[in-house]
């Protein structure tokens, strides 16, 4: 029976072979290894380099006026004084701090109010073709937070700012102010009409778990219903309502798109749209400065979130058996409050995605008569005459026609499917790592060090990678302006997700399921590829699409690291807009709006068809 | 020192999590062919045991040995690897992959053991003959009733023929009336293959019924191994008589009392004889009586009933003494008393056990 051969060597060699031999730590070492240097590392790096001298800040005032000798890699705090105690602080910092905290704030009450609102009505309500009108809906979520932004600037753009005039004006005649057209007011309106979904999915899962039962004792001991609702219903839902406004508020933080386009025209700057001019300005040392701050107030938040909230996270309101929900009659209100959400949906939902695509077909700007109807922006020929004899697309092909364009959908797709795979695949070891070494070290730190790039808003997370990987490190040489960088930031910012998912998935594979197996002799890597992968497949593929989804419409991100090699269709929209020409921009979202429906639509039918959860 | 007869052996053996000791110390020899519970409440280690056997969980100490051969030694750092040790498992949730076909699931060891393609389909056709389940290859775990699935487990572990069995509460999922099926099941397997088999479980009844001893377990103690009989007439201490009791086990304070030169214990307004050398001094004790081992008599002690509680071919009466706890009686049949009524009692002789009150060991 047993090998004693196997058992030779003294006992400590024998456990050291032992322990190390363990799959779960092999692969939770190599792991805990990478995560250090790609996510460890890059942050201290960016401390480090904000304190230090670098070679670009030479030409800095304050360098030549401190008549110090330059000295690179030096210590100084030069970078710290500029942007926290100089005249540049207020419009560097303190400005755009306020900017970025008066925005969240307000898209944070907006969205909140918006999507609870709409939560009760289609999960507790008797509102007619509530189920259609919550798939509508939930669109925005799906595609870019950016393209109702552009959507607005086609609407109410001036020809002051603009150049030419939006949609409304077109149609009205009215000339649009600039602080409706540009600035806070669109960008909170714009951002609350993307994140509104985080409250709307959280806040309808917890009212969909209330048992009306629950509110029907209320009533049955004298409440009337508005009493039932603040004393009851709020009370069982503020748990999610607080994890989605902690949620909502750190994504507002370092959201990008939205107030670089709508803001940056009129120079309205956030933290991120300043870190972002800061770096093309060649101020990396402040810029690396604006992440940390923007870090740190993501950080908080999300550490709230943790303390405050996580030990109450949700009331467990099904009891199991005997659930009810009784939707609750709206009386005469429900054809008017259905009018109201039809009006909603078609204007806020289809009609920006209807601009956008009329946009894609007008030779002029702003010109919606069917004269300036043009297939050019996309399948012109480069240099073709339009109606008024000049050049189009100042001489550009249209996308579908353009080289430069397919070179960057290229860059797009495969950056989009190799991280999707390898995040896939990371997740499911990481997963692995942690469950099966449940209560290690080496578990609890893999754990934390995936989950640290969720506080990191992806700009400033762009900008740590900048810092870090500009020069040669180590074995790696530098990365700037390779494709491997945008891959290996992609998939470093993808870690949460890819680590959360992997640990869920591998904690409904129970633990016997895989001693069975080796019990009659399957080593690890039969237990893998027969056991673990066939079983977290569904999710495997559910998460693939997720990332590829994610990634091929990431901006923030990468907006700092892509060069004119590596671009992809979502730098590519940035720069057309940059540079005003929106319809070659509007005709590429539209391909980005395309793919981000069909993936989610595919992950729906994976995730309804999950092999694990009819076992 | 070893014998033939012996199968496996624990010495030792210690596991802990932690702060928290899930077994400590425990030794224990298992006979060739027995068939060995394990009982306990929840907690109690029994499971954390059987893994140490099946080479799944790692004890903190000890050493383990089957067939007289050294396969697990904290010390000395050999652990032979859990398919090595020529076992199979049957574990609680059944561990069934829910991926796989019931031919795949079965088919699975012998996959591992590289053996045919056509032996392989020859033998999972055999395995499912032997549990009944032919026409059922093709199907998966999600489509069989509890029964079934864990009549594939069974031919999952049967399929590698391997010379112990462990089983961990394996009844545990089912409901009441295939649990009982199931166990006959079980048992005939056993008498049928004689493999040594350990048995995991909390239900005692389960225990008494299944195997040929039994070995009761507390907070990582063994506190009594012995036949279902054993433990049952002649609980080892306190502990045993309290879990292993069905309805509940009835405890009286006892005083020590000579009467007419006989030392007799007074409990419960019962006088019990007791052997003077036994008692040893001590002049207050507990007494148990098993429901089933009291009888009427004339002259026997009056007792006040509170409530009935038939069952068919028995009952169960609750009874009670002014200022004393009830006292749970079983008596086989009806029985044609009325609530509030009184009734004399006396207790069987040579059924009761007495312990001590300190250590709560056995006495009597």
């Amino acid at each position: 029976m047993s090998d004693l051969a196997i058992q030779s060597g003294s006992p400590l060699l024998r456990r050291l072979k032992r322990n190390y031999s363990q799959p779960q730590r092999i692969i939770g070492l190599i792991l805990l290894l990478l995560l250090l240097f790609f996510v460890f590392m890059p942050m201290v790096n960016l401390l480090y380099t904000s304190f230090t001298l670098s070679y670009s800040d030479q030409r800095l005032p304050e360098v030549k006026a401190s008549g110090v000798e330059f000295e690179e890699g030096k210590f100084s705090l030069v970078h710290f004084r500029r942007v926290f105690m100089s005249k540049l602080s207020k419009p560097m910092l303190l400005i755009p701090l306020m900017n970025t905290l008066l925005i969240t704030a307000g898209l944070t009450i907006l969205s909140i109010s918006w999507g609870c609102l709409l939560a009760w009505l289609v999960v507790r309500t008797n509102l007619p073709g509530k189920k259609a009108l919550a798939n509508i809906a939930a669109l925005p979520y799906i595609i870019p937070s950016w393209v109702i932004s552009l959507a607005w600037i086609n609407v109410f753009k001036n020809q002051r700012i603009g150049g030419s005039i939006g949609w409304f004006e077109y149609m009205t005649g009215i000339a649009i102010p600039n602080w409706f057209a540009y600035g806070p007011v669109p960008i909170i309106i714009c951002l609350s009409l993307h994140y509104y979904a985080y409250a709307f999915i959280t806040v309808s899962g917890a009212l969909a778990s209330i048992d009306s039962r629950l509110e029907e004792t209320g009533e049955l001991l004298g409440a009337n219903r508005w009493q039932v609702m603040r004393k009851i219903t709020l009370p069982l839902v503020m748990p999610s309502i607080l994890a989605a406004f902690i949620l909502t508020f750190s994504k507002g933080i370092g959201t990008f798109g939205t107030p670089a386009f709508l803001g940056i025209p009129v120079r309205y700057y956030t933290l991120s749209t300043q870190l972002y001019a800061n770096v093309k300005n060649g101020l990396e040392g402040d810029a690396y400065l604006l992440a940390i701050v923007m870090i740190l107030i993501s950080g908080i938040t999300i550490y709230m979130n943790v303390k405050v909230i996580g030990a109450r996270k949700s009331y467990v309101t099904i009891a199991g058996k005997g659930f009810r929900a009784k939707p609750i009659d709206l009386g005469k209100l429900k054809h008017v409050v259905f009018i109201i959400m039809v009006l909603f949906v078609i204007f806020f939902v289809l009609f920006p995605i209807y601009i956008l695509l009329a946009q894609t077909f007008m030779e002029a700007e702003g010109d919606y008569s069917m004269a300036n109807f043009t297939t050019h922006f996309w399948i012109g020929e480069a240099g073709s005459i339009g109606s008024k004899g000049q050049v189009m697309g100042m001489g550009e092909s249209g996308i579908l026609r353009n080289p430069s364009i397919y070179q960057g959908a290229w860059n797009s797709l495969r950056l989009a499917v190799l991280v999707s795979f390898l995040a896939a695949v990371i997740g499911i070891f990481l997963g692995y790592a942690i469950v099966r070494g449940k209560g290690t070290i080496l578990s609890k730190m893999n754990d934390a060090l995936s989950f640290a790039p969720y506080i990191i808003p992806g700009i400033a997370f762009g900008a740590v990678y900048l810092g870090m990987f500009a020069q040669p490190r180590g074995p790696i040489p530098a990365l700037y302006g390779t494709f491997s960088l945008l891959v290996i930031v992609s998939l470093a910012k993808r870690l949460p997700f890819s680590s959360r998912t992997g640990t869920s998935a591998m904690m409904q594979i129970d633990r016997e399921l895989e001693e069975a197996a080796g019990l009659v002799g399957a080593g690890f890597f039969k237990k893998f590829t027969r056991i673990i992968y066939p079983l977290t497949k569904s999710g495997f593929v559910a998460g693939f699409l997720l990332s590829f989804i994610t990634t091929m419409r990431e901006l923030s991100l990468i907006v700092l690291l892509v060069t004119p090699k590596t671009k992809v269709l979502t730098t590519m929209i940035f720069r057309y807009a940059e540079s005003g020409f929106h319809q070659f921009g509007d005709a590429i979202t539209m391909i980005i709006v395309v793919i981000s429906i069909t993936g989610t639509l595919l992950i729906k039918r994976f995730q309804s068809t999950s092999l694990v959860k009819g076992v | 020192m070893s014998n033939t007869n012996e199968k496996i052996r624990l010495e030792h053996i210690t596991k802990r999590w932690g702060e928290v000791v899930a077994v400590d110390d425990l030794n224990l020899k298992i006979e060739k062919g027995d068939f060995i519970t394990l009982l306990g409440p929840s907690g109690c280690g029994k499971t954390t045991t059987l893994r140490a056997i099946a080479g799944l969980d790692e004890p903190t100490e000890g050493k383990i040995f089957i067939d007289n051969k050294l396969i697990f030694s904290k010390k000395e750092e050999i652990i032979v690897e859990p398919s090595k040790r020529n076992l199979g498992l049957i574990f609680q949730s059944y561990a069934l992959w829910p991926h796989m076909t019931v031919f795949q699931n079965i088919a699975f060891p012998l996959q591992m053991k590289k053996l045919p393609k056509p032996d392989i389909k020859k033998y999972v056709a055999q395995a499912l003959k032997d549990v009944r389940l032919q026409g059922y290859k093709d199907r998966y775990p999600a489509e069989l009733s509890g029964g079934q699935q864990q009549r594939i487990a069974i031919a999952r572990m049967l399929i590698n023929r391997p010379d112990i069995y462990l089983m961990d509460e394996p009844l545990s999922n089912l409901d009441a009336r295939l649990r009982i099926e199931m166990r006959a099941e079980l048992k005939q397997l056993h008498q049928k293959l004689e493999a040594t088999t350990v048995y995991v479980t909390h239900d005692q009844v389960e225990a008494m019924t299944i195997s040929s001893r039994v070995c009761v377990m507390n907070e990582g103690v063994i506190q009594q191994i012995g036949t279902p009989e054993d433990v049952y007439r002649r609980p080892a201490n306190l502990f045993v008589a309290r879990f292993i009791s069905n309805p509940q086990m009835n405890f009286f304070d006892g005083t020590v009392k000579k009467e007419n030169g006989k030392m007799v214990v007074e409990a419960g307004g019962f006088r019990l004889p007791v052997d003077e050398e036994k008692i040893n001094g001590r002049d207050s004790v507990i007494v148990a009586v098993r429901p089933e081992d009291f009888y009427i008599a004339d002259d026997g002690v009056e007792y006040h009933v509170d409530a009935q509680l038939p069952a068919g071919s028995s009952q169960i009466i609750m009874v009670s003494r002014p200022g004393e706890e009830q006292v749970a009686l079983l008596f086989e049949g009806t029985f044609k008393n009325k609530d509030g009524e009184k009734m004399k009692l006396a207790v069987k002789p040579e059924t009761y056990n007495i312990f001590d009150k300190e250590t709560e060991k056995v006495l009597v």
